[in-house]
């Protein structure tokens, strides 16, 4: 009885492992090996050209270049690095709360049509970002159809604006329009960190990038509905009922239940926002491959140009090493954000 | 009593008001969500109707939705530049991703949650941290490895890296989970070995799991824009919809044949747009998976 058992646990683990084979297999060869390929290659001056085999080993040169060395690469960096930054912070919140809310309408019980604006909603969200970005390129011309939409609802007030090709921040806008310019303001707005200005460091997203954050919420508003949509629907109805009775209102029920039960969610979305908006790169390089006066240069379009473009694969990896440590950080950072907030 | 008999009449009169009040602002709620709604969709509708106006006519005009003449130009330009074998690229490659995750990412999914064997645990938490690597990272790397196994410009290259993915396996395996073991036991009884427990009895029950599955992988693989990139570096024969509409904008330079670059994003659009339609619920349903799952 023994062996017979025996006899059954080791066909168990190799139809186990049989199971498993295309997986590793598959797994092995295009993600372990790169990920072991992506810190060494990041040691060397691999150029994408002749044989990897041949790439000489330069130890942290690249990462230095990044970081410490003065220089353009330095510059690009931390350039791409704010612009980023800027567009996770612009798209991230925005998405996230039009989202929910979307979720909370459409999830009412006596709503009609749901099924159409659920549909409609969720739509851009399953096309290529490819045509999306190729459509409102058309959309975002001068004479195109979101200025005349623009002048249309301000009653012609509304000055067309070359969307793809406005290098203009848009704190810096705000802060002229108060008075303030980087020749007539305070010193310390030309001081120089990281190879940027202070004044450069809080001009705001341009307003070429800003077209490009809302052509991206617009894509993803209907992936986070659904997922909040799912999360909704799993809430029991008795825990509104009894809101219900105890006398709450529907921005009281909405506050105090809804959205601590919604709290995992959130922090799913938010995440998947995080990690979606520092990898922006489809957009930017069918819309503006990094221009006007590279402000809308990414992160993930830094790792293409200097891998790819620029042929120092080495210094792409580098980039694409650091990218994966900032979203790292970034994500647990929220989470513990979150999880403070519980307490 | 007085008071009573004040207070209901004043009742009556408030709830007739609050009635109008909820009614007025019911109809501005649809209002709004259905101008919403139409913002999701006027920019394909604008970009359907352009795709079939002359260039002249959308240089002079590029907000009009009904074109003045109508022209298949843009198509006819599309084909010229070999937008068939674009789509017939897009297609095969995403339906050879989606048969390979199918079986694959099942077969592993179902080892993982139901065939106990030594490091089974170890394995399950290194495909999930997997998921954790931003996609971008492996860009360069796995360009690194395609070169070396000289899949370059091949079918190989486009397919291969994306046969299986780590958020498939997760998806049934979450799904193999809850599938009650007794179905098995029976079929075990009966003398079945594992392969015919996995594809006589588990597979079959897991339909809901693997629709939502094939729609995943044929969508993200229709939509791929990253793999094609790095992939296809010199042949033209291999390019997938998304890098061949992609390179065109970089190609035609400042003047762009709005009507042939906006026919090809519907011919991009259109296949996934028909696919979602037919199969809206399980779309819904898959990202709920996801969603919940994560």
């Amino acid at each position: 009885m023994a062996t017979g058992i025996k006899q059954l646990d080791r066909e168990e683990a190799i139809s186990g492992w049989i199971f498993m084979t295309p997986a590793l297999i598959i797994f092995g060869i295009f993600l372990v090996i790169p990920i072991v390929f992506a810190f060494w290659y990041s040691l060397t001056d691999w150029n994408g050209i002749s044989p990897p085999g041949e790439a000489n080993f330069v130890g942290l040169t690249n990462y230095r270049s990044l970081l410490l060395d003065s220089g353009i690469r330095r510059a690009d960096f931390f350039k791409a690095l704010k612009n980023t930054t800027y567009f996770a912070l612009g798209v991230v919140p925005l998405q996230t709360a039009i989202a929910l809310t979307l979720a909370t309408v459409v999830n009412q019980r006596f709503l009609r049509f749901k099924d159409f604006f659920r549909t409609a909603y969720y739509f851009p969200s399953i096309t290529s970002s490819i045509a999306i970005s190729l459509i409102f390129l058309f959309l975002y011309q001068k004479s195109g159809l979101i200025n005349q939409v623009l002048m249309w609802i301000t009653l012609g007030h509304w000055t067309p604006v070359t969307w793809m090709n406005d290098a203009r921040g848009l704190i810096h806008i705000l802060l002229e329009n108060m008075g303030i310019t980087l020749r007539g303001g305070p010193e310390f707005l030309r001081l120089k960190v990281l190879e940027l200005t202070v004044w450069d460091w809080i001009s705001g997203p341009s307003v070429t990038m800003t077209a490009i954050m809302l052509m991206n919420t617009w894509t993803t508003i209907g992936t986070m509905m659904v997922i909040f949509l799912a999360a909704l629907q799993d809430i029991p109805s008795f825990v509104y009922e009894a809101a219900q009775i105890d006398g709450a209102g529907g921005w009281q029920t909405f506050t105090k239940i809804t959205l601590p039960l919604l709290r995992p969610t959130l922090f799913f979305v938010v995440t998947l926002g995080l990690i979606g908006t520092y990898q922006v790169f489809d957009q930017i390089y069918v819309m503006t491959a990094g221009g006007p006066a590279k402000t809308t240069l990414t992160m993930a379009y830094v790792v293409y140009r200097n891998g790819f473009r620029n042929s120092e694969m080495g210094l792409g990896l580098a980039t694409a090493i650091l990218l994966f440590g900032i979203i790292f950080v970034l994500t647990l950072l929220q989470r513990r954000i979150t999880e403070g907030q519980r307490d | 009593m007085a008071l009573k008999t004040t207070h209901v009449p004043t009742g009556a009169v408030g709830r007739d008001r609050s009635l109008l009040w909820r009614q007025i602002r019911l109809g501005i709620s649809y209002g709004l969500l259905f101008l919403l709604a139409l913002s999701f969709l006027y920019p394909f509708l604008l970009a359907l109707t352009t795709s079939l106006k002359p260039l002249p006519e959308i240089a002079s005009n590029p907000v009009d939705l009904i074109p003045n003449t109508w022209t298949l130009e843009g198509y006819i330009r599309m084909r010229g530049l070999n937008v068939g074998r674009w789509l017939f690229n897009s297609a095969f490659v995403a339906i050879v991703i989606t048969l390979g995750n199918i079986i694959f990412a099942s077969m592993a999914g179902y080892a993982l949650s139901r065939i106990p064997f030594p490091g089974r645990e170890a394995l399950f938490l290194t495909i999930l941290g997997t998921m954790m690597i931003p996609g971008i990272v492996l860009l360069i790397p796995r360009f690194i490895v395609l070169k070396q196994l000289s899949l370059l410009d091949s079918y190989g290259g486009l397919i291969f890296p994306g046969l299986i993915t780590a958020f498939g396996v997760f998806l049934t395996k979450q799904f193999f989970e809850a599938i009650p073991p007794e179905l098995e036991e029976a079929a075990r009884i009966d003398g079945a070995n594992r392969f015919q427990m996995f594809f006589q009895v588990s597979l079959p029950v897991a339909r809901p799991a693997l629709i939502a599955l094939t729609i995943f992988s044929f969508q993200g693989s229709w939509n791929d824009f990253m793999t094609p990139l790095i992939v296809i570096t010199t042949n033209k024969d291999l390019y997938t919809l998304p890098l061949g509409l992609a390179l065109l904008r970089g190609g035609i330079g400042q003047n762009l044949q709005w009507n042939a670059i906006l026919a090809g994003s519907l011919v991009t659009t259109l296949p996934m747009a028909l696919i979602y339609i037919f199969f809206q619920r399980y779309f819904i349903e898959g990202v709920s998976y996801a969603g919940l799952k994560g």
